[in-house]
């Protein structure tokens, strides 16, 4: 059970990295909204909770590794890695702009605590999977995160990288998937149907939990018990509400590839600012 | 070992051997083509460090990508046909963008690959490879060469691309000549015309090169192993010091070691100009490396006939 005052603590960082996302999505005028506000929690949890990670020292041996593999919704992934201390926040308004380090997608080597590149979907998880492989063959404890989208999913190298997974028995990787029921082009159910997920994820050799992607108590649970299955990787299914926290964006496929004008910023931060008094006055 | 006719993926399976043993940070990756890439010996050897990811060229790459970042040396191999075709993306931004240390080693290029045909035969890897920035490419021509650059690719930092063929030939390079990415070597002096050339088939253009001597016209060969980055210098020189430049490469005429010496023939103040035999814009078929080599125009005979013409154009 998680502590009220540490539900607080996340709450206050997550309306904190929704705001900063719309803040810079708005400023750099191009990018992806929605999947970043869905995945805010799940990014909050890791960052504050449960990685071992050091903001100060970003390369440090001893750290677990997040491998965003869903590239376009790297906003949330600046704004936590900023909050995290990584680096100023300040610099979260060059996204996307010339010789910004804040690249339109992650680049490693361009920022400090970016850990893999990432932009065309299906590729983050073949390259977690060697992550792990080589820290397993090495005896290393480090944890390796690798975070995916659902409509990610319908790239076949994804179900190849499940395979060896499942083979090596890759119990220091954890898998999340932010199941949000749509993708550019509509709800991922009419694009090409990925149900039942949970299912196809059990018959590739993986254990699956599902959890709602925005309750911290089950996704902090969910990644602990993660690290202590021995006997293979994880896949944490989360359900979430893409454009979570802002209700003219909420469940909306339309926001996927689309940032906030200046007024619909002030809107959607003032009643982030809202609800954060609601939640926490109850 | 080196006075027999073998293969240049031969010379890769020994190297890797050899490197395995002096370098832990090796480890291999293989799409279900272990034996025919010539890396059974390795996954005999170390089993620990081999990883047979199936037949799925898309993940070996991605995985290779996150071994070089758990500091490992890793080494992908399956056919060109395959790697790059399958995997041309992942290698974009899985490795290079990211510039990590993965070896993709690619085995059975070109028409040298015989009766599997068109769909086996690759034509056009060096050209997607070399397109790529911060990738190093690298063709050797025989055994030793091959094996030797097994060890170049392990210690240079970074992505590098290694063309391997089945080509039995007799040795072209010499036990004790020098690897170095990015330098050619002169296999044959001569100051009429130059060839340029990478890969088993040079053993087509000495021959090509011997005929010529009999009617008088005395060919430089240059053994371009390394096509990106390319022997810059080695070019210029053959352009002021002889006729013509002729490029011969069992790939595409578009886009392989021929384009590249355009490309820095384009920016050299001369009169002379680079032709290129390579396949014509046109895809293969099976049959013995032999009667494609004829038929494709790759053959000793036509290379010589070839050159043949495009002196008395010029003379």
């Amino acid at each position: 059970m998680l502590a009220p005052h540490a539900t607080h603590h996340l709450q206050n960082i997550a309306a904190s990295i929704r705001k900063d996302t719309i803040l810079m999505l708005q400023k750099a005028g191009s990018g992806h909204t929605a999947g970043a506000l869905g995945m805010t929690d799940v990014f909050s949890a890791l960052y504050f909770v449960l990685l071992n990670h050091r903001p100060d020292e970003p390369n440090w041996p001893g750290r677990d590794y997040v491998f965003l593999s869903s590239g376009h919704i790297n906003p949330v992934l600046y704004a936590t890695l900023s909050e995290a201390g990584y680096f100023d926040k300040q610099e979260l308004s060059t996204l996307r702009q010339i010789n910004s380090r804040l690249q339109g997608h992650p680049h490693l080597g361009s920022l400090p605590g970016i850990e893999s590149t990432s932009g065309p979907l299906g590729q983050g998880l073949s390259q977690a999977a060697g992550l792990a492989l080589g820290l397993k063959m090495d005896g290393e404890p480090n944890r390796v995160y690798c975070l995916m989208s659902d409509a990610e999913q319908q790239e076949g190298q994804v179900w190849e990288a499940y395979m060896l997974i499942a083979k090596y028995r890759l119990n220091n990787l954890t898998i999340f998937i932010d199941r949000n029921n749509i993708q550019i082009g509509g709800k991922t159910e009419d694009v090409m149907p990925l149900e039942s997920l949970s299912a196809k994820l059990k018959n590739f050799g993986l254990r699956v939990s599902e959890i709602d992607g925005h309750n911290f108590e089950e996704i902090i649970d969910a990644a602990k018990e993660a690290q202590s299955f021995k006997e293979g990787a994880t896949v944490i299914i989360c359900n979430t509400t893409s454009g979570k926290g802002v209700s003219f964006m909420e469940n909306k496929f339309e926001w996927h590839g689309k940032v906030p004008d200046e007024s619909q910023t002030r809107k959607a931060i003032e009643e982030i600012d809202i609800k954060l008094r609601e939640i926490q006055s109850e | 070992m080196s006075d027999q006719k073998q293969s240049t993926r031969d010379g890769f399976g020994v190297g890797l051997l050899e490197l395995a043993a002096s370098n832990p940070k090796v480890v291999g990756l293989c799409a279900d083509l272990t034996e025919s890439t010539r890396m059974q010996g390795f996954a005999d050897k170390y089993p620990e460090r081999f990883i047979q990811v199936g037949v799925a060229e898309q993940n070996m790459v991605g995985v290779a990508a996150g071994l070089a970042l758990a500091g490992k040396i890793p080494f992908a191999a399956s056919y060109a046909a395959f790697q790059p075709a399958n995997s041309w993306g992942v290698i974009r931004t899985s490795v290079t963008y990211s510039n990590l240390n993965v070896k993709l080693v690619s085995s059975h290029a070109g028409l040298a690959t015989g009766p599997d045909g068109a769909t086996h035969q690759s034509l056009e890897d060096v050209s997607l490879m070399r397109v790529l920035p911060k990738m190093t490419v690298i063709v050797p021509a025989d055994f030793e060469e091959a094996r030797k650059a097994v060890h170049a690719a392990a210690a240079h930092k970074g992505p590098v691309y290694l063309q391997v063929s089945r080509s039995i030939t007799d040795p072209i390079t010499k036990v004790d000549s020098p690897f170095q990415i990015g330098k050619s070597s002169r296999l044959l002096e001569g100051d009429d015309i130059t060839f340029i050339s990478s890969g088993p088939i040079i053993a087509n253009v000495l021959a090509a090169a011997s005929k010529l001597v009999e009617i008088g016209i005395r060919a430089r060969v240059i053994n371009m192993a390394t096509i990106k980055p390319l022997d810059v210098a080695v070019i210029r020189e053959a352009l002021f010091q002889t006729k013509m430049i002729i490029t011969v490469e069992d790939q595409q005429r578009i886009g392989g070691l021929g384009s590249a010496v355009c490309e820095v023939a384009a920016c050299i103040a001369t009169e002379k100009t680079v032709h290129r035999v390579g396949v014509d814009d046109t895809f293969g078929e099976s049959g013995s490396p032999d009667d494609l080599f004829k038929k494709y125009h790759l053959d000793a005979e036509s290379i010589f006939t070839k050159t043949h013409e495009l002196l008395a154009k010029v003379s």
